[in-house]
């Protein structure tokens, strides 16, 4: 029932207790037994699982505290999903600073995970609008931290994979909205090069990303489409639309639906109508920035023995440099990834001491489980991440080795002290 | 149904209730809160306002204190104004083998279940009757339909909860007051944490939309899930020696 979202084989916790409230003390642990919080599931890998141990479940810490619809200041219980979220502020005019791909993750796994959006260039992540978060630690102490309060608690926390304790609450800073629409343009591109001149062209607008097809023909790869946008200004509805997914996939295939016929047919497809569609058009926020949502479940299409995805960044420079070398190599190996997204991030630095937006490009990727194989291929990628200086996002592996996340997390040292002895996951056992 | 309704709460911070009142808040509801722990209803209230509803007074006491359930729906109604939805909703689940062998258990489940409830309902009845309008509605339990083996002290206290409410529903007929009754089917919730789940159970926030048509339309009687009309029929049309073998 606890599994991740990538539905690959891992071995869930012992336990699982629901939160009901935010004033309740934690569960008490036997022996060498620890704990995690888990929200909704919904990163790929193994960081939120603990295996064999004792998992938070904070889906019914699901209140808002106080909002000040006046000032855009958002004070709610961690277990809310950004989605609960967005239906009740998008009606006020306001919006979340930053959003990732899918709005049914929690706040706290927000925080946890400082996630980033397609606005990073402009906004950083989510945890730059944090104004403070509640933490109860195993010790049952229960700490206010704000960048000046407990200042270095905080920045553990923020992109800490929650382990310094319990996120029970935060306050957040929202952006005003005058519509529920956005303003978009679609334009394809042919190369990294050109990827790299429509990212730069389009530094004054909030939101970028690109898909890239990994999978075309040679002399083709690196082509896509590069998405921008921006908050329509009309002062139009503020509807905050669906809150449930209109489609479903009931259950996971036998085998995975996604293959090399597959994955070039859907991205001949995409790049053709990307094409066509060129110029600006609104289009409602959801869509946009939550694609996939429309789906539940999704990721049962890769079948039962699930997919890693895989997310780097590659510093500056150098950087197109190492997405040409990983695309050429996806391409040679012909695993197929459906999603190859491609950012730019900007420089905005996060308070996080573990965050993974830096400088530099982005690109994620989907890959069936097919055992060692994939596994394989994943760690050769790493090799060319590592030497270039980059990173890989935690809240996507479940399989990168210590020496790698080592290499791309230099902020480690300064979270260790800050880890709460009781909090452990599946992934943090891995990578220690 | 008027656009900001004047709402009166029992069991305000129980899961089921607060999912519903939530679909009140868009709207801008007012709400009077009533429950048996201050921390959890001020948490409730918090949330409701963060969603556009207005709190005008909450009240916590221990419901089993029945002389406090008028003065509690006094209070009530000089702030509110006037009721115009009153949800009766607390409750508490008894272990049914506890019950079997002690005599503490089952006073608690009745106190809990039947006699705080039977008070609230009364004294807010009395009220809506003065108004002459309004709708109660009363969070009873697909329990009540038929005695089974595996929960009969709480189906004997929800069944005289319905008998309760069969009563007014007759007492209010040919007026504009209106008594819903509401079953729901078993409900994954802080109530049912220790039970082991399977596929007919649903969630509080499944069901809440359900109870909020049933209380907009008056229905009298309104099973959530809706499936659950059709398993109680086969369960109350059961020969007695064919229910006593089933282990339910």
């Amino acid at each position: 029932m606890e599994a991740s979202w990538g539905c690959l084989p891992l071995t869930g916790p012992d336990r699982t207790i629901e939160r009901d409230w935010r004033f309740e003390a934690l569960p008490e642990l036997m022996g060498n037994d620890t704990v995690l919080a888990y929200g909704r599931g919904r990163s790929y890998g193994d960081s939120c699982i603990n295996s064999h141990g004792t998992q938070l479940s904070t889906r019914r810490l699901n209140r808002f505290i106080r909002f000040d619809a006046e000032h855009g200041i958002l004070n709610c219980e961690a277990g809310l999903t950004l989605d609960e979220i967005l239906q009740v502020i998008v009606p006020r005019g306001w919006f979340l600073p930053v959003v990732p791909g899918t709005r049914f993750v929690t706040l706290g796994g927000a925080i946890a995970n400082d996630v980033h959006g397609k606005n990073h260039h402009h906004a950083g992540s989510f945890g730059c609008h944090v104004l403070s978060l509640n933490l109860l630690r195993s010790d049952g102490t229960r700490q206010i931290c704000t960048p000046s309060e407990n200042g270095q608690r905080f920045a553990a926390t923020i992109g800490g994979l929650g382990l310094t304790g319990l996120i029970t609450s935060a306050t957040v800073r929202l952006i005003p909205i005058t519509c529920d629409e956005l303003v978009v343009e679609d334009l394809p591109f042919n190369c990294i090069e050109e990827f790299t001149a429509l990212s730069r062209q389009s530094i004054d607008w909030e939101y970028t990303v690109s898909w890239v097809d990994t999978f075309s023909r040679k002399g083709q790869v690196g082509r896509g489409i590069f998405s921008r946008a921006r908050h329509a200004q009309d002062k139009r509805a503020l509807a905050p639309g669906r809150s449930r997914p209109a489609l479903g996939v009931p259950f996971a295939p036998p085998v995975s639906f996604v293959n090399r016929w597959t994955v070039n047919c859907f991205n001949q497809a995409y790049f053709w109508a990307g094409s066509k569609k060129q110029g600006m058009r609104h289009t409602h926020y959801q869509p946009f920035f939550f694609p996939l949502d429309t789906i539940a479940n999704w990721n049962r299409v890769y079948g039962k023995n699930g997919f890693y995805q895989y997310q780097c960044v590659v510093p500056p420079s150098g950087s197109e440099q190492a997405i040409q070398t990983l695309m050429r190599d996806i391409h040679r190996s012909g695993e197929a990834s459906f999603l190859a997204v491609l950012k730019e991030f900007g420089d905005r630095q996060s308070p996080g001491m573990l965050t993974f937006p830096r400088p530099g490009l982005t690109l994620a990727l989907d890959f069936p489980n097919r055992g060692e194989k994939t596994k394989r291929l994943l760690a050769s990628f790493d090799e060319i991440v590592m030497s270039v200086g980059g990173a890989i996002y935690p809240a996507k592996d479940a399989r990168m080795s210590a020496a790698m996340f080592a290499s791309g997390y230099s902020g480690m040292q300064e979270f260790l002290p800050e880890v709460d002895p009781k909090f452990s996951s599946a992934f943090w056992r891995r990578v220690q | 149904m008027p656009t900001k309704s004047h709402i009166l709460v029992f069991g305000a911070s129980s899961a089921i209730c607060h999912e519903l009142l939530k679909l009140y808040a868009a709207e801008g509801a007012k709400y009077f809160l009533v429950g048996r722990d201050a921390a959890k209803l001020a948490a409730v209230a918090d949330d409701l306002v963060a969603r556009g509803g207005t709190v005008s007074g909450t009240a916590s006491y221990d419901f089993n204190q029945w002389q406090h359930h008028q003065a509690c729906v006094t209070q009530a109604r000089d702030s509110l104004g006037k009721f115009d939805i009153v949800i009766v909703a607390h409750g508490s689940l008894p272990d049914q083998a506890e019950c079997e062998t002690a005599s503490a258990p089952v006073k608690a489940c009745m106190d809990d279940n039947f006699t705080s409830a039977a008070i609230i309902i009364q004294a807010c009845a009395q009220q809506l009757a003065l108004q002459g309008q309004g709708t109660l509605a009363v969070v009873s339990s697909v329990a009540g339909d038929r005695g089974r083996k595996s929960n009969y002290a709480y189906g004997a206290a929800k069944a005289g909860i319905d008998a309760l409410v069969q009563g007014l529903q007759g007492r209010f007929s040919g007026s504009a007051v209106r008594v819903v009754n509401i079953k729901p089917g078993m409900m994954v919730s802080p109530m049912t944490a220790h039970l082991k789940h399977g596929p007919i159970w649903s969630t509080p926030v499944a069901i809440a939309p359900g109870i909020y048509r049933a209380i907009s339309s008056g229905r009298r009687v309104c099973y959530v899930p809706g499936y659950w009309r059709l398993i109680m029929l086969v369960i109350r049309v059961l020969p007695t020696g064919i229910l006593a073998k089933l282990p339910i």
